[in-house]
């Protein structure tokens, strides 16, 4: 008989982030039990982590299980230690032959037993294992740790408890409903795995993650108003909520005087509301707030939200007028007490240092203008409350005190692209102020022994690195990295993995055209690309594979010889293939590799197929290394062929 | 409509029937419930302990000379501290919000993640700001770590913004306009507070003496400590020990760095330090008090 199972933790509230990995962990750790087990779904709320499956076996079998123990020739001890680790005298080990020679072996038989009994057993160190990336302990120090407190586990196989107790809660068939609407309020929702989730619905509890979208988007569908699409702040809205109502309200229009930007921050990051647009794309004085419960039928959780949002445009529209009484340019020199980091000073000295590097890299007098002026903000109330919108406000007050378009744009984009599915800066001199503000960190950073190290890097310096690879190939920029990162002996090793990760990662080129494509250089970004495009393009043609891996047995065989470089003498080439050969490169030179392909690879071929490189006379063996020596120095600018894995 | 010492006393009443004592604020400045000696001391060590008080906060940075309708530079909080933390802690919590008349079936409540951290008392939780329709209105933590200590028990905290709240209650979009007790203005009582310490914090502190009273106070602290008994024969040394007093310089750095943050006179360098040099004396204080109590024992 194949029975039904059920497992839910119940939990105080798990923030919303958290939960789609957490279900995604209790899938494996469930999994790695080894019971059989079909339609394996999980589900999860705020309060709950919920495990269904069907078709468990009510018995699992005996098996056995074959352990390797020490190789036959190794000292008694060991093998006696080996037979006392499992509980058996030397004597009932097996010797067996395996690949690598004999070993002792013992064949342990691995009880099956009931079900029930097993899951009773393995449960609880499941949950305990489901990975959270920060976790608590609450019955005291040395106690068990989760993400929050447990206070209800359902565990049913069938119709029997599984039983087992966690921290002090028993397992049982009690579930719980929504924390106010529930029908009982001290939680006590009897389930049973057949009524389980229409249970939960009774108690005003949405188990499915997918259920509860599609209600917040049904009923938003319903309001006939516009929202500006946010489905990241969707997802938290799901995972914040077991029973989602949205609901619409209004703000006083005369606060839309105030920059789009700062509203959508305090509405999105603030308040978790949706923001509304009207027929023409601005925004509209609604937004849209998800409740978690039934109804507002009086309207009171609508109202509390407006006040509440109507308190935090004040505070913005305060600081926004505040703000303006001291123009950025005159608060640039107040960036001399606003430390940028310890060891490097302050904002105003990493200003006139990215003001002159924007110089160095030729950036005219809005680039510099804008240099100059896009750290001021960081002294403005407003950045010191939304700290997300720096530059973006920086941008805005420069737009209101009269700076030019150039000027005003490149401090608003100066912090982009902020990851590598952002925009880069939208001209020229936003790039070279992003470029610059960015190169003089990296080369602060490092200077100073701040280099990332594993997984910290608290600085986000790689997030940096990766942002000037990305501007100076998406904007086409001719700027001579290498030399701007040379002062220091980790930078270019450090961007060179930049460089491989975004256009492996990013731009999804194969991974040993990027090692080929970079060995031939990749100090000018924008010509890598170039070529990486036209390596992507002829990848596929017949003629290169085997092609770049006889360019693989020229270096193996230069190497071996230690050849680095000799004189070619065209007198001393055997008539036939080698001459041929010959020929064939001597055509070849300085035309794109696009076009001599296809007549080198035979060539090359009926080269190592006729002629002996290793030739018994020297001086011939020293001219075949030079005339293929010659060959790969011919492509070494553009790729490094041996860099090429291929299939032969 | 409850007033603004109604819902306290509201609020009171309901911790005390579930076991608190009723504290009063504590007498030396302090920027949080939290640091209070009944929280900050009291969750060290295995002893059980339940306690309610409301304390004004004061975060001389937040001041706005009582122009602005939201902030404030001295707050009152409602401070709860339950150890160890009851099973139905946050039924007991939705049920204090309740008993201050908020219907909580026609509201919407939500708990988002939100961990509490306090570098100069080398503390830190878990927990989650309560949303009440968008507000937040409570501040929920399960300590982890206090003075740097583990902790044997984990006490809940709730940390209520009583200003707040009763705005929320009493449907104002001023705090200033908050009813404290019929007849009287939230304005009426603390405007002035409002607004000369403003004046004071951001423009008449000296920042000079401001310096030397956070020297005078930091070494008071680190010579008591230095004092404090280590061998485990003082028993009796150990038991009379004035670490309190100890604790109360320790505040008073507090609030002076906090002072001398809101007149500008901190860079974000020497931030760094003289949290550290809070901290240090926090988690001395937190460290022998952990082992005078232990002695007591």
């Amino acid at each position: 008989m194949s029975l039904p199972f059920l497992l839910e933790i119940g939990t105080e509230e798990i923030p919303d982030w958290m939960i789609p990995g957490a279900l995604e962990s209790l899938g494996e750790l469930f999994a790695g039990l080894g019971i059989p087990a079909s339609d394996v779904k999980l589900d999860a709320t705020p309060r709950r982590l919920v495990l269904r499956a069907q078709g468990l076996p009510e018995r699992l079998p005996d098996t056995e299980e074959r352990v390797m123990g020490p190789p036959r020739a190794a000292n008694p001890k060991a093998v006696e230690g080996f037979a006392r680790k499992l509980g058996v005298h030397p004597e009932d080990l097996a010797v067996e032959s395996t690949g690598k020679g004999e070993y002792y072996t013992y064949l342990r038989k691995v009880g099956g037993g009931k079900v029930i009994d097993i899951l009773a057993e393995a449960l609880p160190g499941i949950v305990l294992k489901i990975a959270f990336p920060k976790t608590m302990y609450w019955t005291g120090k040395g106690g068990p740790r989760f993400i929050r407190p447990i206070r209800w586990i359902v565990a049913l196989l069938g119709s029997d408890v599984v039983p087992f107790e966690l921290a002090g809660v028993q397992s049982g068939s009690e579930s719980s409903g929504h924390r106010r609407l529930s029908r009982d309020r001290k939680g006590a929702v009897p389930v049973t795995i057949d009524t389980y989730e229409q249970t939960l619905r009774d108690n005003f509890v949405i188990l499915s993650a997918d259920a509860r979208r599609q209600k917040i988007e049904d009923e938003i569908a319903a309001l006939h108003i516009r929202l500006k699409p946010d489905p990241a702040l969707l997802e938290t809205l799901v995972y914040l909520t077991e029973f989602p109502s949205p609901i619409v309200g209004e703000f006083d229009p005369q606060f839309l005087a105030l920059p789009e930007e700062v509203l959508i921050t305090v509405m999105r990051h603030h308040q978790k509301y949706f923001s509304v647009e009207d027929g023409s794309g601005h925004l509209a004085p609604l937004f849209v707030a998800v409740m978690n419960t039934n109804a507002d039928p009086e309207g009171l959780v609508r109202r509390g939200n407006e006040r509440v949002l109507r308190a935090r445009f004040n505070d913005a529209r305060f600081f926004w007028q505040a703000d303006q009484r001291k123009k950025l340019a005159d608060r640039v020199a107040d960036l001399a007490h606003v430390t940028f980091q310890a060891k490097l000073g302050s904002y105003l000295e990493k200003t006139d240092r990215v003001v002159a590097l924007v110089k160095e890299l030729g950036g005219d007098e809005c680039a510099q203008r804008a240099a100059r002026l896009a750290k001021a903000d960081l002294t403005t109330e407003l950045v010191k409350e939304f700290t997300e919108l720096q530059g973006v406000v920086g941008g805005l007050y420069a737009r209101a005190q009269g700076e030019p378009d150039e000027v005003w744009q490149a401090v608003y984009d100066h912090y982009k692209p902020e990851s590598m599915e952002d925009s880069i800066p939208r001209h020229m001199a936003a790039r070279l102020v992003s470029l610059a503000d960015k190169l003089d960190t990296l080369r602060g950073c490092f200077r100073v022994g701040m280099a990332p190290t594993g997984s910290r890097d608290p600085f986000a310096l790689r997030r940096a690195a990766q942002g000037v690879v990305k501007i100076i190939v998406e904007g086409g920029m001719s700027v001579p990295l290498l030399a701007l990162i040379a002062d220091d002996p980790q930078l270019p090793e450090f961007f060179a993995e930049r460089v491989k990760f975004y256009f492996r990662d990013v731009r999804g080129f194969a991974y040993d055209e990027v090692n080929a494509a970079m060995a031939a250089g990749w100090g000018d970004l924008p010509e890598l690309e170039a070529r990486l495009l036209r390596l992507q393009e002829i990848r596929p043609s017949p003629d290169f594979e085997p092609l770049a891996a006889s360019f693989r047995r020229i270096e193996n065989i230069l190497r071996q010889a230690a050849f680095t470089g000799g004189a070619f003498s065209p007198s001393l080439l055997e008539p036939g293939p080698e001459s041929d050969l010959f020929d064939e490169i001597n055509r070849s030179a300085g035309q794109p590799i696009e076009s001599v392909i296809g007549a080198l690879r035979p060539k090359v071929d009926l080269f190592f197929d006729k002629v002996l490189v290793n030739a018994p006379d020297p001086a011939v063996r020293a001219n075949r290394m030079a005339m293929l020596h010659g060959l790969l120095e011919q492509f070494r600018t553009f790729a490094d062929f041996s860099e090429i894995v291929t299939n032969s | 409509m409850e007033s603004f010492q109604e819902i306290i006393f509201k609020l009171k009443a309901y911790w005390a029937a579930r076991g608190c004592i009723i504290q009063e604020p504590y007498d030396v400045e302090v920027g949080a419930g939290t640091m209070c000696p009944e929280t900050f001391l009291r969750v060290l060590g295995p002893r059980p302990y339940r306690v309610a008080y409301v304390q004004p906060s004061r975060r001389p940075a937040d001041g706005r000379y009582g122009e602005n309708p939201n902030r404030l530079y001295k707050h009152s909080q409602l401070q709860v501290i339950l150890k160890p933390s009851p099973a139905d802690v946050i039924e007991q919590y939705l049920g204090s919000l309740e008993a201050v008349g908020i219907d909580l079936r026609q509201h919407d409540i939500k708990f988002e993640e939100d961990n509490w951290e306090a570098p100069t008392l080398g503390a830190w939780g878990v927990g989650w700001q309560v949303m009440l329709d968008g507000l937040e209105i409570t501040q929920f933590t399960y300590f982890q770590q206090c003075g740097g200590i583990d902790l044997d028990v984990v006490p809940a905290e709730l940390t209520y913004g009583l200003e707040r709240l009763t705005a929320f209650l009493q449907v104002k979009d001023s705090v200033y306009d908050i009813e404290w007790a019929t007849g009287f203005s939230y304005g009426d009582v603390r405007l002035a507070d409002e607004l000369q310490f403003s004046v004071y914090n951001f423009e008449m502190a000296e920042v000079d003496t401001l310096w030397k009273l956070f020297d005078l106070h930091e070494g008071e602290a680190a010579r008591l400590l230095a004092a404090y008994p280590k061998s485990t024969e003082e028993a009796a040394q150990k038991a009379r020990f004035p670490l309190l007093p100890a604790y109360d310089q320790v505040l008073k750095c507090s609030n002076l760095f906090n002072t001398l943050d809101s007149r500008g006179a901190i860079s974000v360098t020497e931030r760094v330090g003289v949290i550290q040099r809070v901290r240090k004396l926090a988690v001395g204080v937190a460290h022998a008090w952990a082992d005078q109590q232990g002695e007591a024992q």
